[in-house]
This record gives structure tokens, sequence and C-alpha cells, in this order.
């Protein structure tokens, strides 16, 4: 990849067009993208390319205070302590009768591993809740038709329980667990149950819909349950396998009593009714074994360590990225309930039967690219497949497994996205590639650059490509829902009457500070363009200050911000309406200065004030003041 | 789909921020920029009587909570003072500055060189029409007992 490959891109006079949003105008789509080890989720609209908010979802955020005010530090906690990081791959809407709904989006967290919920009326991350007994949390979180459950599973076996075991023992001692969270009631998500399954690594899942509702899929590789230089060692098998779970008869099973209640605690966080994030610690899950409940999971062997499996519209076609193979392996969910029926076993492994590869599977894509990874829908009959070896995206006939068109991409695509694409009904239209590899598409940035994501033209019979654009940290995978579904459903200002937030000040009448030992409270309000109080005195060095800041505003994006000099931790940035707390811990005597940060008004700039600080142990009385006489704390 | 955000900063420029007495829109001869469309303002006119004693007390609570903030009755302070602004102006046009004051920006002279004078903008507080008319019976009634 030496030379430019601009030359080798035809582009169509008529292609700006079709990507220009005009000043004033609104995108099409949002669009959704996971931002891979940036742990956060960005949302751009489709077609611009433009950037519309990154909404911090795994990792603190200093620019929104996300896992730095006291209100959102509880979303970040998990049984490993406080973790202010996290891998966010696969964002999945929710989705209603198979078809997403616009009230949610989930995203996993791969290296300590959650699940979040995300509110789409604020594009706020609303719940997090965490997998016990899991571990690289990858094939998440597919989400099931109506919600019933995101799912989870063990991309890296582990011991379950996790415990001390020497590295000689230890392939016999690793375990999977594909795990089903409940996701159909807000703040209400908690680890339904999870299933033991042979210590291979759990790739990536989809759920069955239409005729194969019910089921959900999740594709292994490494069957030789490796442990070192898997690059080698996991590439052995001709087949891996495609584990294929009736999860309708699994709760059929749990509610009946099957499986055990496994020890192990996990977090479950959320925002409260007060915007106030609460972390709850659970406690146990119910764990079920193959053995526990004939025919709920079976093998499809599939070549050749798959990574992506895909469902199409109808539910029929059960799609393997086969990332090794050398051709794309389409698997019938009707052929597979027959061999079922018929026992067409080629094994049994665990208690887990492996399907006949010959009586399950519909058909071979030929010639699909190197390296097939990952397949979305349009339909009409197509799907589209990446090859990440060969760079480039293949549109190929359902029905008769050929190849119709294909088209470049810059460089090494991963994913690819189409609205509603791996929905029971897409928008078609759009296909979005995420390359991993940018090399020579952008002005050079140093040794690193933009992940790129390109835009892709599929009305048509031939794909044609639109834009390249820029995007945050790892665009791993990506969703995107009509804009007209969100857009009258958007939070502009939380109604102050409503804010319950127990260290509000709603008016500046409200302002005030306390003292609680070395504890002290203030109670802050902002509007244009001033802060109530904006003298302070009386706090002390080894004083744990804690500012409660109130926006008054009820006025549609006019939020505050607040920073003091020497803050150790961020920017507090408060929406209309709402209270944010901060921590602050003076370090030495002094006069400290605090400012608003967001540009409010044309006299923001006089948006200060000024904080005494005395040495510890000083008897300066606690005081405040804005405009006129100090108040003395008695 | 259109988003319906006027430009208000650009506008104001169009229009000239100093006071011209009248809410009319310059004409084409001050200004290139076509006359904006009408702007509609949510109160168009306010049956005033003898002050209602309770409607009063309730706009008190409410002027205390949302309005003391930025306005003092007696001096300037982040706005200007309000003990006699129901004398100084119409109660169409209290009520209309309280519950649309960035429609009053950009049709309304008055309101317009408040602006060029404070240079912070009447905040929308997000009142509901009988809480801002609840308001404006405790102002007259301030302004009648002064």
């Amino acid at each position: 990849m030496a030379c430019r490959t601009t030359e080798t891109t035809a582009i169509d006079a008529d292609v700006a067009q079709a990507v220009y949003v005009a000043p004033g105008e609104y995108d099409e789509f949002y669009g959704f993208m996971s931002g891979g080890y940036s742990g956060q989720l960005s949302v751009y609209g489709i077609p611009s390319g433009r950037l519309l908010r990154v909404i911090p979802v795994f990792s603190q955020d200093p620019e929104k205070a996300y896992g730095y005010s006291e209100e959102t530090k509880p979303m970040l906690m998990t049984t490993h302590g406080f973790i202010p990081w996290d891998d966010a791959h696969h964002p999945e809407l929710s989705m209603t009768d198979g078809v997403p709904d616009g009230r949610w989006i989930f995203i996993n967290g791969n290296n300590t591993p959650r699940v979040a919920r995300i509110d789409l009326d604020s594009f706020i991350t609303d719940e997090i809740v965490e997998i016990p007994n899991s571990s690289g949390n990858h094939a998440s979180p597919f989400v099931t038709p109506n919600n019933e459950y995101v799912v989870a599973a063990t991309r890296f076996a582990v011991p379950v329980p996790n415990v001390d075991v020497a590295l000689s023992e230890l392939s016999e001692a690793l375990s999977g667990t594909l795990t089903f969270i409940r996701a159909d009631v807000a703040d209400e998500m908690e680890i339904a149950f999870q299933i033991i399954v042979p210590g291979f690594n759990y790739d990536l899942a989809h759920s069955g819909k239409g005729v194969s509702d019910g089921w959900a899929f999740f594709t292994s590789y490494n069957t030789e349950k490796a442990t070192t230089l898997l690059e080698v060692n996991a590439s052995r098998n001709d087949k891996d396998f495609i584990a294929a779970v009736n999860w309708r008869l699994a709760e059929e099973c749990v509610a009946g009593g099957a499986g055990r209640d496994v020890p192990g605690a996990y977090y479950h966080n959320y925002m409260d009714d007060r915007h106030v994030a609460v972390s709850e610690v659970k406690e146990g899950t119910r764990m079920i074994t193959p053995e526990d409940c004939p025919g709920m999971v079976f093998f499809l062997p599939t070549p050749k360590s798959p990574h992506g499996v895909d469902v199409d519209p109808t539910g029929e076609y059960i799609v393997g990225g086969g990332k090794l193979a050398t051709v794309i392996p389409v698997h019938s969910f009707t052929k597979m309930i027959a061999a079922i029926e018929n026992e067409a076993f080629e094994t049994i492994i665990d208690g887990i039967p492996v399907l006949d590869y010959e009586a399950v599977l519909y058909g071979e894509v030929e010639n699909p690219g190197l390296g097939p990874l990952h397949t979305e829908f349009d339909g009409r009959g197509n799907a589209y497949t990446t090859a990440f070896i060969s760079s480039e995206i293949v549109k190929w006939d359902i029905e008769s497994t050929t190849v119709l068109d294909r088209i470049p991409v810059y460089y090494s695509v991963g994913h690819l996205m189409i609205p509603g694409g791996d929905s029971r009904q897409p928008y078609g239209k759009y296909l979005i590639a995420l390359n991993k590899i940018t090399k020579d598409r952008y002005l050079p940035t140093g040794p690193e650059l933009a992940h790129a994501a390109q835009l892709i033209d599929i009305s048509g019979e031939k794909m044609r490509l639109l834009l390249d654009f820029p995007t945050i940290g790892e665009p791993h995978y990506a969703q995107a829902i009509p804009a007209e579904m969100l857009i009258d459903d958007q939070v502009r200002i939380y109604e102050i009457g409503e804010n319950t937030n127990p260290h509000a000040a709603k008016s500046e009448a409200e302002a005030r500070i306390e003292r609680d030992g070395n504890e002290v409270h203030v109670y802050m309000t902002m509007i244009r363009s001033h802060f109530a109080p904006d003298n302070i005195e009386g706090i002390k060095v080894g004083d744990d200050v804690y500012f409660h800041l109130t926006n008054l505003e009820q006025d549609w994006d006019v939020p505050h911000g607040f920073a003091a000099m020497g803050m150790q931790n961020a920017e507090l940035l408060v929406m209309p309406g709402e209270t944010r707390t901060i921590r602050w811990t003076p370090q030495r005597e002094g006069i400290i200065p605090f400012y608003c940060t967001d540009f409010c008004s044309a006299l923001h700039q006089e948006m200060q004030g000024y904080i005494r600080v005395s040495p510890a142990g000083s008897d300066v009385p606690l005081a405040y003041g804005t405009a006129g006489e100090l108040t003395t704390v008695p | 789909m259109k988003s319906s955000f006027l430009p208000v900063l650009a506008l104001l420029f169009a229009l000239g921020l100093a006071a011209c007495g009248g809410s009319d829109a310059p004409d084409s001869a001050a200004s290139p920029t076509p006359a904006s469309p009408a702007v509609e303002l949510p109160v168009s006119s306010v049956d005033v009587g003898p002050i209602d004693a309770a409607l009063a007390t309730e706009g008190q609570g409410i002027y205390e909570t949302r309005c003391t903030t930025c306005h003092k009755m007696d001096s300037r302070y982040i706005g200007p003072p309000l003990g006699d602004v129901a004398a100084r102006r119409e109660p169409e046009w209290i009520m209309n500055m309280i519950l649309a004051p960035e429609k009053m920006l950009q049709s309304d002279a008055d309101a317009q060189a408040l602006l060029a004078e404070y240079s912070v903008p009447m905040t929308n507080q997000n009142l509901s029409e009988d809480e801002a008319r609840a308001i404006l019976e405790y102002l007259r009634q301030v302004h009648e007992g002064a």
C-alpha cells in the first residue's frame, strides 16, 4: 500500500450533492459508532459524516465530568473497583418486533465485562450492568427482538468460579459462559441466566428473528482450546462452531428449576429519577448446563475460525463470517430444525450435539474475498460482507449465494453497517464501512491517524463510494436510525421544579454553605452570568469541599461550567435545571479563583468568583456572599 | 427537515441595535436583508382590572424564586429594576418578555435596546402563561403600592 489510491476511485460528479447537508438542515440518520478503546459512543449525522456528539459510557470524560462528578462516579463501579475505562465494541439499538424502536442503545464493555444502556431522549448513559463469570465480553450486547435479553459471552474462557490455576493445567480448567441479561425494563437490567459451554473463544452473536425468533447464535473459534500462541494453535481445525441457543427453552428450564445458583457478586449501576447514579451489588446468578436442559444448545460446524454471525431479515439464513475460510457459509434455520429432529449429529461435546455440516448448510458463497468477517442486509434480498484481508465489500444474492458486486475500501474493513441492517426491516440506502487502517487517506497526523469510516450508496445495482470521514477511537461497529424517530423526543431542559437532587439550590435564596467537621458543602447557583455565592471564605487547607452547582437556566443549550484553580478531577458541566457535584480538596492557603467554563453570554468572562483558603486550624469563620455583605455561617 | 432556528445575532445587526421607538420591520433602504417573517408572540392581549391580591401573592412567590436572580425592585442589577415596570411597559409586553424573550429580541425594538444596554439577554425561565400572569399582577401591585 505504498501508493495513493484516490486515482483508483471513480467519483461521480453528483456524489458531493449526495452527502451535502446544507447549513441549518438536518441529517437523514443518526449514526452511532462505538469508540472501541476510547470506551465511548460517538454520534454522527448520516450522510454528512458530521460528528454530533460523543457520549461517555465506560470511560471518564473530563469535558462532561462523567465519571468525575459525585452524581456519575457510581456508574463506573465494578467488583474490580472503580474502573475509568473500557473497550466498547458493539452499539445495539433496542428493538420492538425486531425493528429499532428508538428508545435505547446498548453497548458492551469488553475488558471488564459490562453492558451499558444509553437513553436516546437525552443521549446519556443511564445504566451499566456487570457480567460475572465472564471475560473478554465481545459477543455482546446483541438484543432479542423485543429486548427480552441482551447477550454476553466469554471470548476468553476462564475458570468458573475464577480461581488460582497452574498454567500447566489451564486448558482443562477453562469454561465458557453464554449470558442472557434481562433488558426490557429501564434501570432493571439483571443476569437472567448463564449457560456453561466448552472453553472455546465465543466471538460474536446475533439473535434469531421471524422464523428463528427464540434462538440466539454465537460464533466460536479456538475449539482447539489453545492457551498460548493462538495465532498458530487456534487455527488448526478446519471447522469451528456456531452455537445455536434456544433461549425460550432455556427460560422454561430455568423457570422449572433447572440449573443451580452460583455465588458471585456483580454491580448494577443506574441513574435514578433524581439524576443521581446508584450502585447496587447483586449476588449470585442462575447457571445452567446443556445437560440440565436437553435441546437448549446445538453446535453448527462452520469454517474456519468464524468471526461474525449474522441473521437475515427473515430469520431463515444464518451467515457465518469464516475469517480464515475461502467461502461464506450460509446455514438454514429450517434445515437446522430438521437436523435436530432427525438427530443428524456428527458427535456430542460436553452435552452439546454437533449437527452435521451438510444437513444444516444452505449454501456457500464462492469467491467472497479474503478474510470475510461481517454481513448485513438491505431488505431487498441482498447481503453485504466485509473482506478484511482483500479490503473490499462484497454484495451477494442470498437466495442464489452468488456474488453480484464488489467495491474496494480503504483499508482493512472490519464491521459494516446498513441502517437497520441487522433488523427485520433494513432501511437500506446507505452502507458504512468501518475500517481499521487509514494510512494515506487523510492528511498525515504523525504515527497515528483517525480510523476511517466510508459511506457507500447501496440504493442501486452497483455500490458507490460517497464519502470518507474520520472517527474517534476505533469505530468497531455501528448502528443507525432515521432521525425523525428521535428528534421530537429530545430533552431540551430539565424542569427546575422537578429537580429532586438532594443537594439542589433551586433559587439564589437557597444558595448557602454548610460545614460538617472538615466537610464543607457549597450550594451554589448559576445563571447568565454569575454564581451565587461568588465570594467564599472560611475554607481551610485539609477541608473536603463539595461544590453542588445548580444551573437555574430554563433555556435550551445553555449549560454552565465550573472550575476552580487546582481542581484535581475535572470541570463540572451542568445542564439547565440540573444539579451536579464536584469534590475539591484545597492543598494550600491562598486565593482561589473559580469561573464558568462554558461560554454562556456576552458577560461570560465576568462569570467568576473567589474562594479564600486559610491555613489548617485557622479560625476564619465560614462566610459567603454575592454583590453585598457576606453572610457568616454560625 | 428544516430547523426553525433563526440567527438572532445576524438579525440584530440587520435591524440595528438602537431603539427606534417601534417594532416595525426596518425598511429596505435601511437594510438589504429581507424582513423576517412575522414573529408570533404568545400573548396578544391581557385583561387587567383592579389588583387581584391572591393572584399577586402567588406571583410574588414565583418572582422571588425565578426573578430575583437578576432583578431588584429599586435598582439596576443584572437586568433593569422592576419596581415601576408596570408603569413603563404594557402588560402584554411584560408577559411576552417573561414567556418568550428570544422572540421579543427578534421583533421588539425595546427588547433589543435593553440587550444593548445590559449585554445579558433576559433568560427564558420556561414559565407557563398563568405563572407569567401572576408575576404581572405582583409587579402591578408593587407599582401601585409605591
